[in-house]
């Protein structure tokens, strides 16, 4: 474990030490005076699954949302699969966005559409040509790999949160991700809900071999789902290692995440 | 990284909402101020739909299906509010008119009134009461629950899909609702002056016809585009850029009514003027 705020790229499990799917050096960002992050540094390697704990306003979200291109950073520099995202123009930056599955807090789900329509959305808007069989069939198996094929001509405001949830994951999965951010995937859900979507997270991961960031205060779900956890305080890394590892921290504030 | 930053702007809902900020740290927060600031933000909000609107891919799926909604949805509401409108104007001017003998004036009276201003004026805020607020309020809605993020994530481009074909939809469908409103309010005429009296639908026609001259109608639609303009980029504006939640999405939804109709106002003041000038 370490309490460096650079990220240790040294293995603590099998997962680490692969390609890097996403690397950030010296990231900031501020809105206004408020530096939400000051400088972060972190890697995420390929099958991973990173799990980024912290107190509610330390930037958890702002920080995934940089990772997606919904927030530009101030400074530093952010690598996506390989490419440089400042350096990118928005056709590349849409391209690349193809690659990168975003599971909203609140599912966001488009309330006026079926949820059949809720999945074949990003199918007709990212590939215009696909044809109906396969839009069907795509959207078949993104339900059952979710366990929701019976709900498919529902409304999002039929559903239950851990279905909304499951729904969520399932329309960012139809475009076979390489990476999936998870903002929060089990706030608001009883601990059982909660339990079925960190396995359908570990479950995902197997079948779309994805590379998962996963930003949580769920402590189970971050034993369940992580490979590796980094800890964020006062826009920065603070702490970085296994679930175990920090369990163990010499330092009460970092430990008290586990108690 | 900086330099990114201002390139992809464009593609961020948020924008908007950094240009009041930079402003509001170098300025005290008084009326004037915030007023400057949204006009100068509503301003930027229609440089890009302009810059948008010309560049593909273009939406004509949702542009229709949004006509459909504005247009379509509207007409009984409007058809319903153009025909009372025709008919009481009618009934309220028949005694007046008739103090000058000049009854026989209330079809030709009636036309030129409902043509020339009220029909527009009418219809164009009952439109920015039930356009407007819906327009505002589902932008305002879709934002508080991360959808229009959501949609970003996806690949799309969320001012494209959700604002530019809205405030098409809106600038085309009110000319449409306006000259249906007209003969709703002419058919409604016709029924007030047969109230008191017993008039042929020839004769009432003919009179509303020979009272009409083209640049009555003409002026009259053209501004009804700006009108729906005005209603389709302030609703969607309001929407699109809310805040504070699901508060955020009442203040949204009744202050691009607000504005809107304030808005609708001042265009018709402007094209009044504008017709007057080549009129006379």
């Amino acid at each position: 474990m370490t309490t460096d705020t650079r990220a240790i790229e040294i293995g603590h499990d099998n997962k680490q030490g692969g390609l890097a799917v996403v690397e950030m050096e010296h990231v900031k960002k501020s809105f206004g005076n408020n530096h939400v992050l000051r400088d972060i540094n972190l890697v995420v390697h390929k099958g991973e699954s990173l799990v980024i704990l912290g107190q509610s306003g330390t930037g958890k979200s702002v920080l995934i949302k940089c990772i997606v291109g919904l927030v530009d950073p101030d400074d530093g520099k952010l690598v996506i699969l390989g490419q440089d995202v400042s350096e990118l123009k928005s056709k590349e930056l849409i391209e690349l966005r193809k690659k990168i599955g975003f599971l909203f807090q609140s599912g966001a789900l488009y309330d006026s559409m079926t949820v059949r329509e809720n999945l074949e959305f990003p199918l007709r808007r990212q590939i215009r040509s696909t044809p109906k069989e396969t839009i069907d069939s795509l959207v078949k198996e993104a339900m059952r790999n979710v366990g929701l094929a019976e709900s498919i001509d529902m409304t999002p405001s039929e559903l239950s949160g851990g279905m909304r949830k499951r729904l969520g994951l399932a329309r960012t999965l139809i475009l076979k991700p390489e990476i999936m951010l998870y903002d929060e995937p089990t706030t608001g859900l009883d601990p059982i809900t909660s339990k079925e979507i960190s396995s359908l997270i570990l479950e995902v991961q197997k079948i779309y071999d994805t590379s998962s960031v996963i930003i949580t205060h769920d402590i189970d779900c971050a034993r369940r789902t992580a490979n590796r956890i980094i800890v964020l305080k006062d826009g920065i890394c603070a702490a970085e290692g296994s679930y175990a590892d920090l369990a163990k921290s010499e330092d009460a504030w970092i430990r008290s995440f586990f108690e | 990284m900086k330099e990114k930053s201002s390139e992809h702007s464009e593609d961020q809902h948020h924008e908007a909402e950094i240009v009041p900020e930079t402003f509001s740290e170098a300025a005290p927060d008084s009326i004037f101020n915030r007023f400057f600031l949204e006009v100068s933000s509503l301003a930027t909000f229609t440089l890009r739909f302009f810059k948008e609107v010309f560049k593909p891919p273009y939406e004509f799926n949702e542009l229709i299906s949004q006509s459909f909604l504005i247009g379509y949805k509207s007409v009984s509401l409007v058809g319903i509010t153009a025909f009372i409108m025709g008919l009481v104007l009618t009934i309220q001017s028949r005694p007046t008119l008739a103090k000058f003998g000049a009854e026989s004036w209330l079809p030709a009276m009636v036309a030129v009134s409902i043509i020339r201003e009220i029909g527009p004026a009418i219809t164009a805020l009952i439109f920015a009461g039930k356009v407007g607020s819906g327009i505002g309020a589902e932008l305002a809605s879709m934002n508080v629950t991360e959808q229009i993020d959501a949609m970003q994530v996806s690949g799309t481009n969320p001012f494209k899909f959700l604002v530019v074909t809205r405030v098409l939809a809106a600038t085309l469908m009110l000319p449409l609702l306006v000259v249906l409103a007209d003969a709703f309010g002419l058919f409604g005429s016709f029924v007030g002056v047969n109230v008191h009296g017993h008039v042929s639908t020839y004769l009432f026609f003919s009179q509303v016809f020979q009272s009409l001259q083209f640049q009555d109608l003409f002026p009259a639609v053209v501004k009804t585009f700006f009108f729906g303009f005005a209603v389709g980029i302030i609703g969607s504006y309001k929407g699109y850029n809310s805040s504070e939640g699901t508060e955020g999405v009442g203040k949204a939804a009744n202050s691009a009514v607000v504005f809107a109709s304030l808005m609708i106002f001042i265009i018709d003041m402007v094209a009044v003027q504008i017709t007057s000038l080549f009129q006379s």
